[in-house]
């Protein structure tokens, strides 16, 4: 029986990511490359916060439960600036690889457009990421048993599934976003975007409220998506546009 | 060889500790693995499996504590959420109750908590007519004896033990572990008003996957499956006897004293069997104690020969190794060698009760035989009539109990006496069950007793505790018999006999106390070579009592029992030599010395005044360990009707945890939605990018004005 709940879950925190790539990578090996480097780049930064976290667990007493919880704090925020630094870098190497790729292809313009790198990039980020923090919980909730038997919530997997989903696409549109930033140079978008993935990651400290954390998580998501639909060359008038030429290929039919 | 046997063979709570350390945190969100849990598992014979286990990914239930006869209804019936995990305490572990959930589909495993109070009357899962088919009476040999025809020994037996159970049963140490389980039954699975408790409901799994199947002829078939229950036999002798010679000893006869050394229960791995078997292991401890001395004065006509026999829970499994041994002229004597036999058996004697001495009808139609066994009777009586103890022999015609002796009467007409404390079926009500413990015995310590006081705390409380009175008759009884054995009913052995008491009796609190009570004490780790009495890992001394099941021996190591009664035998009948630690491993070099006729150890010794490490010493003993596999296996004929072919099943895990589990509208919820989710994303992301053109008009242009 609960297999249903795998894959369930599996289908809640993967299933959009899947369908973006399916449709929008898969195709284009140049693509495939930046999701897998732009993953690589999310690794690399989880190994250096991972080898901070273990030196400064090392270095300090586990029974002291207050510093224990300002550690939790410093090392939720230390990760999070780091995933932003390397998301930096990766920025630059794409733009460097940019360069490079309009020099050699036929007309002189690179065959991926910054933007687009942003997207792709951004969704490697996600997927990792996502990958990462819901695996130990997928192959757990194969069962036989599920979480509660210490007072906690019975949602959990389902919660920790939806939060999953929301981090992907977040860290996707945080990709958009950043990159659009970093090519106008408005560093005001940047520290937005650094906050809110601040913002976001400090809701898992009020743990275990697993499904408390969900609605703000889900609003910093809707949020991001229209500033990433507009700042990724989206508009109003596109989207009327798109309506519109729904509405006249209705009526023509 | 045997490391992969090492892994797969550790015990329990070691397992279920590593296991803890190892989980995710999410695994220890969901599950409470239980510590200190012991299962029943799956041996196998010639024909038959018995035991228990789970299937191979571990048998799942909601949880039910079984407290009153609705409860059982509830899980063999009404109750809505099957099949259910049973946890009860060991007081509703019976027959009737097992077989009923045996016989159900609704019953996913059963847990019995195993507190420290006996809480029922009476109970014993063994047969009531133990070793039943490999005993001496058959249909050519007292056929009107065979079966227990005339004397059922064990009247209370229900034969559980050999039942095969088709889900695992486990058994749970009382503790805090088992509050939490009744907490987590509380608050999930109760009944309210006789309604049906709402999900999440506490369910709890068990691992004991058995890889045996069937029984022994085609376990031992397949490699890697099963092994033979083995062990060893301990034997010493008063004179020693030249080991590297096989076969007939010119010149010597010898009564061979023997008591067993291995009990059961239902579960693996416990066996306490305080009356079943260590009653006869301690007395003839007592007996080689006592006796030793007295026979260095004044030398027996007869060489004693005490053996401990291993495994005789199993059909017999030491005492017709040695005897199939001896026939085969494979052991340091053979049978006509072998004068008499003075058995002793069950003698958890309690005030006011006699000893019995059991003698085989059969063999006594031999005129021959009947002199001799009325002769040593009489001895027995005799000497026994000047002490504060009473013999009788009970009626002649009543076959022997289940004894090691049966298996040399198998073979040929031999004198021999049982002793017991039953006239016919056994007093102990508790034979061969996990109730079979110290406290039965009576034996009771004040609380604020360290464990050193507890050990040596009978021998002041002889005037007034009775459990002190009862290593008291224990020891007046086997050694006036033994003593009268020997032939020599002078006066002065009657003296010693009476002296010797006092410094026994304070032997019998120490011995009664290490094989009962607490194995890790400073006697014990005294008499052992300093490696194994060593406090670190390979120690095989515990805080508890050790366990006197058989179990198996494949890398030859030694069982903790076995080790104990050879080193406290060493003690008894050993003397201490001057040899260094280099001399007592080659004693051969020094002269005057000979491995042929002794053993040598190394031991501990006693701690000195100054400091609690002992001083260690050589001892040089007679004492030597002889294999206790069943001639079935080294045949082989597993199939064998004449000799013990039990087996025992290899598993791989034994594990046990209590967790929730989720309603299944609940897990449908989360794959509806998930499935939703995926396909809105699939249609929605088509849509998109098969739009992208339109709704991102500027994509393609903006790279370049960009910069």
């Amino acid at each position: 029986m609960t297999a249903a709940v795998f894959f369930g879950c599996a289908f809640i925190a993967f299933g959009p990511a899947l369908a973006l790539f399916i449709f929008t990578i898969a195709r284009d090996p140049l693509r495939v490359i930046i999701l897998i480097a732009g993953a690589f780049f999310w690794l690399l930064s989880l190994l250096l916060s991972s080898l901070v976290w273990f030196i400064a667990m090392k270095a300090s007493s586990t029974k002291d439960a207050e510093l224990q919880k300002g550690l939790l704090i410093f090392g939720v925020m230390f990760s999070v600036l780091l995933q932003e630094v390397f998301r930096f870098a990766y920025y630059r190497l794409l733009r460097k690889a940019n360069e490079g790729l309009a020099a050699i292809s036929d007309d002189e313009t690179s065959p991926i457009s910054v933007r687009q790198m942003a997207y792709v990039a951004g969704l490697g980020f996600g997927i990792i990421s996502g990958a990462f923090s819901m695996i130990n919980i997928l192959s757990d909730s194969l069962g036989p048993g599920t979480v509660g038997i210490f007072g906690d919530s019975q949602y959990y997997f389902i919660t920790s599934a939806l939060m999953t989903l929301a981090v992907t696409l977040l860290h996707t549109f945080w990709g958009v976003v950043f990159f659009e930033g970093c090519e106008k140079g408005h560093w005001w978008v940047i520290c937005v975007v650094v906050c809110l993935h601040l913002l976001v990651s400090c809701m898992s400290l009020l743990n275990p409220m697993y499904e408390g954390s969900l609605p703000p998580v889900y609003a910093v998501t809707a949020l991001m998506a229209v500033w990433a639909f507009f700042s990724s060359g989206g508009s109003l008038h596109s989207l009327s546009q798109l309506c519109t030429r729904k509405s006249a290929e209705v009526e023509a039919s | 060889i045997y490391s992969p046997r090492v892994l797969l063979r550790v015990k329990p709570s070691v397992n279920s500790l590593y296991l803890d350390v190892s989980g995710s945190s999410v695994e220890q969100k969901i599950y409470i693995e239980l510590k200190n849990t012991v299962p029943c598992v799956r041996l196998l014979n010639a024909t038959h499996q018995i035991g228990c286990q789970s299937s191979i990914s571990g048998d799942t239930g909601v949880l039910h504590v079984l407290e009153t006869e609705a409860d059982l209804d509830w899980i063999l019936s009404t109750g809505p959420h099957p099949p259910y995990m049973v946890l009860m305490e060991a007081t509703f572990f019976t027959r009737p109750t097992m077989m009923r959930m045996k016989n159900s589909t609704r019953v996913a495993g059963v847990a019995v908590i195993n507190s420290n109070t006996t809480a029922v009357e009476s109970f014993s899962p063994h047969t009531s007519c133990p070793n039943q088919n490999t005993g001496v009476y058959r249909e050519d040999y007292g056929p009107d004896l065979a079966n227990c025809s005339s004397t059922v020994w064990n009247p209370l037996g229900n034969s559980m033990s050999y039942e095969d159970f088709t889900f695992p049963i486990f058994s749970l140490k009382d503790d805090n572990q088992t509050q939490v389980m009744r907490k987590c039954y509380e608050d999930h699975n109760m009944r309210v008003n006789g309604s049906a408790p709402q999900y999440p409901l506490c369910a709890m799994q068990l691992f004991s996957h058995m890889h045996a199947v069937t029984d022994t002829v085609t376990c031992m078939r397949r490699a890697e499956v099963c092994d033979p229950l083995s062990d060893f036999n301990v034997w010493a002798s008063i004179r020693p006897i030249n080991a590297s010679a096989k076969g007939h000893k010119n010149n010597e006869s010898v009564v061979i004293a023997a008591a067993r050394l291995d009990g059961r229960s239902f579960f693996w791995d416990i066996g306490t069997s305080a009356e079943g078997t260590v009653s006869g292991i301690v007395t003839l401890l007592a007996a080689a104690h006592a006796l030793y001395p007295v026979t260095q004065e004044a030398p027996p006509v007869r060489n004693i020969f005490f053996t401990f026999f291993q495994g005789e829970t199993f059909d017999y499994i030491g005492s017709s190794r040695m005897v199939y041994d001896m026939k085969q002229d494979k052991f340091v004597i053979n049978l006509d060698n072998v004068h008499s036999v003075l058995e002793i058996g069950q003698v958890g004697l309690r005030n006011g009760q006699k000893l019995w001495m059991h003698t085989d009808p059969v063999s006594r139609k031999n005129s021959t035989v009947d002199e001799e066994v009325i002769n040593l009777v009489d001895n027995i009586k005799s000497v026994a009539s000047t002490l504060n103890v009473s013999l009788d022999e009970p009626n002649t015609t009543q076959a022997l109990p289940p004894s090691s002796f049966q298996r040399f009467l198998r073979v040929q007409p031999i004198p021999g006496v049982v002793l017991a404390d039953h006239k016919s079926s056994f007093i102990n009500r508790y034979y061969e069950s996990l109730y079979d413990t110290a406290a039965y015995l009576n034996m009771t310590y004040p609380s604020d007793l360290s464990p050193e006081e507890q050990m040596e705390y009978e021998t002041e409380a002889s005037k007034v505790s009775r459990s002190a009175r009862l290593p008291d008759q224990h020891c007046q009884g086997t050694y006036t018999s033994n003593s009268s054995y020997i032939g020599t009913k002078t006066f002065s052995h009657c003296i010693s006999c009476s002296l010797s008491l006092s410094p026994s009796l304070f032997q019998m609190a120490k011995l009664l106390y290490g094989f009962l009570v607490r194995s890790n004490n400073s006697w014990f780790s005294s008499l052992l070579p300093p490696e194994a009495g060593a406090k670190g890992r390979s120690s095989i001394l515990e805080s508890g009592p050790p366990q006197y099941y058989i179990g198996l021996r494949q890398d030859n190591s030694v069982k903790s029992v076995t080790r104990f009664v050879q080193f406290v035998m060493a003690n008894a009948t050993g003397t201490v030599t001057s040899l260094n630690q280099i001399q007592c491993q080659n004693p051969n070099d020094v002269p005057g010395e000979s491995k042929d006729l002794y053993s040598y150890h190394w031991v501990s010794g006693p701690p000195s005044a100054n400091s609690t490490e002992g001083d260690p010493y050589c001892v040089r003993t007679s004492v030597r360990l002889a294999k206790a596999l069943s001639p079935a296996f080294e045949l082989p004929e597993y199939g064998s009707r004449e000799y013990s072919t039990w087996t025992e099943s290899r598993w791989k895990t034994i594990r046990a945890r209590i967790f929730l589990v989720a309603s299944p509208q609940l897990e449908m919820l989360t794959l509806g939605v998930g499935v939703t989710v995926l396909l809105v994303s699939l249609v929605l992301t088509y849509f998109i990018s098969s739009k992208a053109e339109l709704l991102f008009s500027s994509t393609h242009e903006t790279p370049n004005t960009t910069y």
